[in-house]
């Protein structure tokens, strides 16, 4: 066992367990804040199936952003469909056999990865020229894109250009919970992709990247209107009651 | 009053680009700092205590343990900016700080250097601020530029809402005593009085009196404006500026005439003679319940059966959103009305069932285009569905105009603009503020006034109304467009039996 396929499975076994720590602890802490007053952006469902499918249309569609910018909306969404397609894709390195499914979308994943990187691009772009985007951009939002881009990159290096022993992954991969390392394939585009990967996990719960857990605690958007109806006292408000 | 310039309005609200940056445009506009006496009326200290920086970041921790909204926001703003040209604020001054995002980052750097290990690792890379005397001036300055509009939410794609940041930071600032005059002073008028203006008893009978002689001279019906009846079936609860500001008292003559035609036995409460909660405006949810109780109390003092609110935006949000939670549960009131009701609901609901009945010649030459008001808009809702707030208020438009029109559709319902002084930004010391964030709506009343003849633009705030009064002379508006809705009404309604 090379000192290589050691190093890069305690990282990446370190950086998945900061990943889902992390975002459990964050997680934790958004479900257990209480919200005291009911504050959606009217006009809201008065359901809490509508208020579900309110943040349903923001996950799925971007339904906000769409209102706000078009043209953020098209580099948005070609950079996390194109993820989306992407990590679907990567699911076959780590299943055993892959399902039909999965493998009828793999030119679907590929063309994802270069969505990815074009909408990625597009969104850098914004971030230098536009003066408005520019005032707002500090150097970890410069940074975050950086880091997708090179790992986009890096991966479709090993797509379409130097291919990596994708046999000798699956059994690294596969190894790492049954404590008897296979050797990881040795080669450059790899080991870079895995190296970014595990430090785009890492930076995760810690980051802006927490977006992706946010969207589905906003008040504005997961509450429904149905204050009129229903009180809605928080635990740390409930001694105002008695005050009155 | 200090100079500035009235920014030119655009030719073409459809081509018009969002202005180019002005950094620090707006640093010396400064709303007055509250007096000892103003802060220590509502439990807040004097002034700016010894150990500032340690108590702000005390309250900040409290706060996120307290508000979801807080600590969502402050972790999941991605900088896409997809809010920053959507605030009246930053359209109006071009200052980069008047951007939502940045608004929120004011405050968000603070939390990033204190709460969360990216921003004590990497402080200013990962735009991480330590707390100082020029932060919290920062704070003071821009968060007092916020009128809590929350037009960014509407277009953020988390739903981050500016309003509840600025909240936030006015809440910290209270609690280290840097308190912003206009709010506090009036706050404490409420507790005291029983209304924002700080009218008596003897004043509003006073003036409630000589309302009903003014309508019998002018319509020959004996319309009563009643105060402190016991028994009564409807507690009216309204602003109090709808007592002798203009246009807002038209308005309150329209609830009257309304209530009469209805045959309702209504009230007015010296003891809740206001309808405004500035409250919310500080982000206090311990005044907010002082204040919003007070209603509860005169509605079982008064033994009434519904309580109405009258034209008011912010008002208007915390009946709708907050007061259940604040002040129910309602279960004293008529269960046919169990929840308090906006008076546009009662208006409606009657017209719809032919109790009133309206002539439109009345209002004759008129072409009527309504503001939305942002609380009403973007934070409650009317009758029972959801949008009612904005198809109701036309409805009962239509019904007493001959011709109404709407403004450019980004300029409405949702996506309505700010007048320019909700918020607690009602106040002289800000009037350069006032005006330039009222541009975006007067540049979308432009367009309708060339375009069709708009003579009269309603609003249903009392901010609104005063806002507007006071600003749209700047733009070469004359005041008298500003017009109640119920002065609409008050105008068009038949009046005595079989009317
Ligand atoms: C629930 C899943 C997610 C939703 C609903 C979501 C939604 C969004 C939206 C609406 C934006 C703003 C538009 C933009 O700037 O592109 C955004 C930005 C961003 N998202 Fe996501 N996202 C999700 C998951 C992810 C994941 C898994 C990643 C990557 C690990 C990611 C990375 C980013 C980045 C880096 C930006 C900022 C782009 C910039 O700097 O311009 N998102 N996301
Ligand atoms: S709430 Fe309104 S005033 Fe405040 S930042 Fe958002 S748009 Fe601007
Ligand atoms: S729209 Fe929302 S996520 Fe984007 S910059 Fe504004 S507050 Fe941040």
């Amino acid at each position: 066992m090379s000192q290589l396929s050691l190093t890069m499975a305690v990282v990446l076994v370190l950086a998945a367990a900061i990943l889902v720590v992390g975002m459990a602890r964050k997680i934790w802490l958004y479900a257990v804040t209480p919200a005291p007053l009911r504050i959606p952006t009217t006009p809201a469902p008065f359901t809490r199936t509508g208020a579900a499918f309110r943040v349903g249309r923001e996950v799925m569609l971007f339904e906000s952003l769409f209102k706000a910018d078009k043209l953020l909306w098209v580099f948005s969404v070609l950079f996390h469909l194109g993820l989306l397609l992407v990590l679907v894709r990567h699911l076959r390195y780590f299943l055993p056999h892959a399902p039909e499914a999965l493998v009828l979308i793999q030119p679907f994943g590929k063309l994802g990865g270069i969505a990815m990187v074009v909408g990625l691009l597009g969104l850098l772009a914004r971030r230098v020229i536009l003066p408005r985007i520019r005032y707002i951009t500090s150097a970890t939002d410069i940074g975050t894109l950086l880091l997708l881009i090179a790992i986009g990159a890096s991966g479709l290096t090993m797509t379409y250009f130097i291919h990596t022993d994708i046999m000798g992954l699956k059994a690294f991969l596969a190894s790492i919970p049954q404590f008897d390392l296979q050797p990881i394939p040795d080669d450059a585009p790899l080991v870079t992709h895995l190296l970014l990967v595990a430090g785009l996990l890492m930076i995760t719960p810690f980051s802006k990247l927490l977006h992706m857990a946010g969207v589905f605690f906003s008040p504005t958007r997961n509450q429904c209107d149905d204050a009129r109806t229903r009180r809605h006292v928080a635990p740390w408000a409930r001694p105002y009651d008695q005050q009155r | 009053m200090a100079d500035f310039e009235v920014p030119p309005l655009a030719d073409d609200i459809d081509t018009a680009a969002p202005p180019a940056l002005a950094p620090n445009a707006m640093a010396h506009l400064k709303t007055f700092p509250a007096a000892p006496a103003h802060n220590e009326a509502l439990g807040f200290p004097g002034q700016l205590v010894e150990n500032w920086q340690e108590r702000a970041i005390e309250k900040m921790g409290e706060l996120l343990e307290k508000y979801r909204s807080l600590r969502v926001y402050l972790d999941s703003c991605v900088k896409c900016g997809a809010c920053a040209d959507k605030c009246h604020y930053f359209l109006g001054t071009g200052d980069p700080k008047n951007m939502p995002v940045a608004r929120q980052d004011l405050l968000r750097s603070v939390y990033r250097y204190y709460f969360t290990p990216a921003g004590k690792l990497l402080g200013r890379l990962a735009g991480a601020r330590k707390l100082t005397e020029a932060v919290l001036q920062e704070w003071y300055t821009y968060y007092h530029q916020c009128s809590q509009c929350r037009r960014c939410s509407v277009f953020c794609p988390y739903g981050i809402d500016t309003a509840e940041i600025s909240m936030a930071a006015r809440e910290i600032m209270d609690h280290i005593g840097l308190g912003q005059k206009y709010s506090n002073e009036i706050i404490g008028k409420v507790h005291k009085i029983g209304n924002n203006l700080g009218l008596p008893e003897p004043a509003l009978a006073n003036t409630l009196e000589g309302l009903e002689e003014d309508v019998l001279d002018a319509t020959g019906v004996n319309v009563k404006f009643p105060l402190n009846v016991k028994g009564a079936e409807v507690l009216l609860v309204t602003p109090s500026a709808d007592f002798f500001a203009e246009p807002h008292v038209d308005g309150l003559i329209g609830y009257a005439k309304v209530f009469h035609q209805a045959g309702v036995s209504w009230t007015l409460s010296s003891h809740a003679s206001e309808a405004a909660n500035f409250a919310m405006f500080i982000g206090s949810y311990d005044q907010m319940h002082k204040v919003a109780n007070r209603i509860r109390q005169a509605a079982i003092d008064l033994g009434v059966k519904r309580i109405v609110f009258g034209e008011c935006g912010h008002a208007w949000r915390v009946a709708y959103s907050f007061l259940n939670t604040l002040a129910g549960p309602w279960d004293f009131l008529d269960p046919r009305y169990p929840r308090p009701q906006h008076i546009l609901e009662f208006t409606h609901d009657l017209m719809m069932r032919g109790g009133i009945r309206f002539d439109k010649d009345a209002n004759a030459g008129m072409v009527v285009t309504m503001h939305d008001s942002c609380n009403v808009a973007r934070a409650s809702g009317m009758g029972d569905r959801p949008g009612g707030q904005f198809v109701i208020p036309r409805e009962v438009i239509k019904a007493c105009v001959p011709k109404f029109v709407d403004m450019h559709p980004d300029t409405i319902h949702e996506k309505t603009f700010c007048c320019g002084g909700g918020g607690g930004l009602l106040t002289d010391d800000l009037m350069e503020l006032r005006v330039k964030g009222a541009k975006p709506r007067m540049d979308a009343l432009k367009q309708v006034v060339e375009r069709d003849g708009v003579t009269n633009m309603v609003a249903i705030c009392a901010i609104c109304k005063s806002q507007f009064t006071k600003v749209m002379p700047k733009y070469g508006f004359d005041m008298g467009m500003v017009t109640s809705l119920h002065q609409l009404v008050s105008r068009a309604i038949r009046l005595g039996p079989g009317a």
